[in-house]
């Protein structure tokens, strides 16, 4: 069965966004806690040498992004089950990143309330730089 | 027609890439872990008390317990043909690689004290002409389970090569 709202989540229901300035304090971190000391994402040369106009940063960490603002709304009404994204554009240095969520389908199947959304991260100008989807299920 | 997929490659589909067994989740990687995706703000105190480990948590960075592969073990984690040679056939030689985009499904999450085993393997290659030119696509698929052979995650990551 499909329904345009539940009690807790409601179609068109927008996200609240998870905005963070990028640079390297950021990506420093990042590559901390995930071994990912990779050139072009610590040494502004070495990302103009791959074409871009300054160092870059790392998918995953836009991937974290997406995850936090589904986490964030989703609070403890839930679990997230599936998310996915594509890398469509490259996050460079001193972007504001906004990573952002829209609710399209909610269903309930023999009691369990599913959301589909769709997210993506932005800069500010609203570029896509990850566009995917994610589902929830409410407890 | 044009292909960069080698009978060797096609035959490979399938093959384990790599089977890698974690150290036991400790507390400080997952608020260290929340701490730096959440940065500057403060992660979910969740987090902080370690009860359970972000959905994006990776038990494998910077060390393993154990790892297995098909073919030879890559000493340059960034080098293009990586995923044939873990394969155990050559690769295609391409120069350059993006990473496409990656889907997930997440089920028993990860928490402390967690013995992580990650199989991934050689899923799919497809090819279509681009602005950069013939771009190939690689799909992969790691299944993580936890010490009781429940599944944490199933990602499927695609590879773009040209």
């Amino acid at each position: 069965m499909t329904q345009q709202t539940s009690t807790a989540v409601t179609v068109g229901e927008e996200l609240p966004p998870f905005v963070r300035e990028t640079g390297l304090e950021n990506w420093n971190r990042y590559a901390a806690v995930n071994d990912e000391f990779v050139p072009i994402h610590m040494d502004d040369e070495a990302g103009k040498a791959a074409g871009y106009p300054s160092a870059l940063g790392m998918g995953n960490l836009q991937w974290s992004y997406l995850h936090n603002v589904v986490r964030d709304w989703l609070g403890d009404r839930g679990r997230i089950v599936q998310i996915s994204c594509q890398f469509r554009n490259p996050n460079l240095k001193g972007q504001v990143v906004s990573a952002r969520g829209v609710v399209e389908q909610v269903t309930e199947e023999a009691g369990v309330v599913t959301a589909q959304l769709r997210v993506w991260t932005e800069t500010q100008d609203g570029a896509k730089l990850a566009p995917g989807t994610a589902t929830v299920v409410l407890d | 027609m044009r292909t960069n997929v080698s009978d060797a490659m096609r035959g490979a589909l399938g093959n384990l890439l790599t089977r890698r067994t974690s150290y036991p989740v400790a507390e400080s990687d997952i608020r260290k872990w929340a701490l730096a995706v959440y940065w500057p703000q403060r992660p979910p105190r969740a987090f902080l008390d370690a009860s359970r480990a972000p959905e994006d948590f990776n038990p494998f960075a910077w060390a393993v317990a154990t790892t297995e592969s098909t073919g030879r073990l890559a000493a340059d984690a960034n080098a293009a043909d990586r995923t044939e040679l873990l394969a155990g056939v050559p690769g295609p030689g391409l120069q350059f690689q993006l990473n496409g985009g990656l889907e997930t499904e997440y089920g028993a999450p990860i928490r402390p004290g967690d013995v992580i085993t990650s199989e991934n393997r050689l899923d799919s290659y497809s090819e279509r002409e681009g602005k950069l030119g013939l771009m190939l696509f690689t799909v992969t698929e790691d299944t993580w389970t936890n010490q009781d052979d429940v599944v944490v995650k199933r990602s499927r990551m695609t590879l773009i090569r040209y």
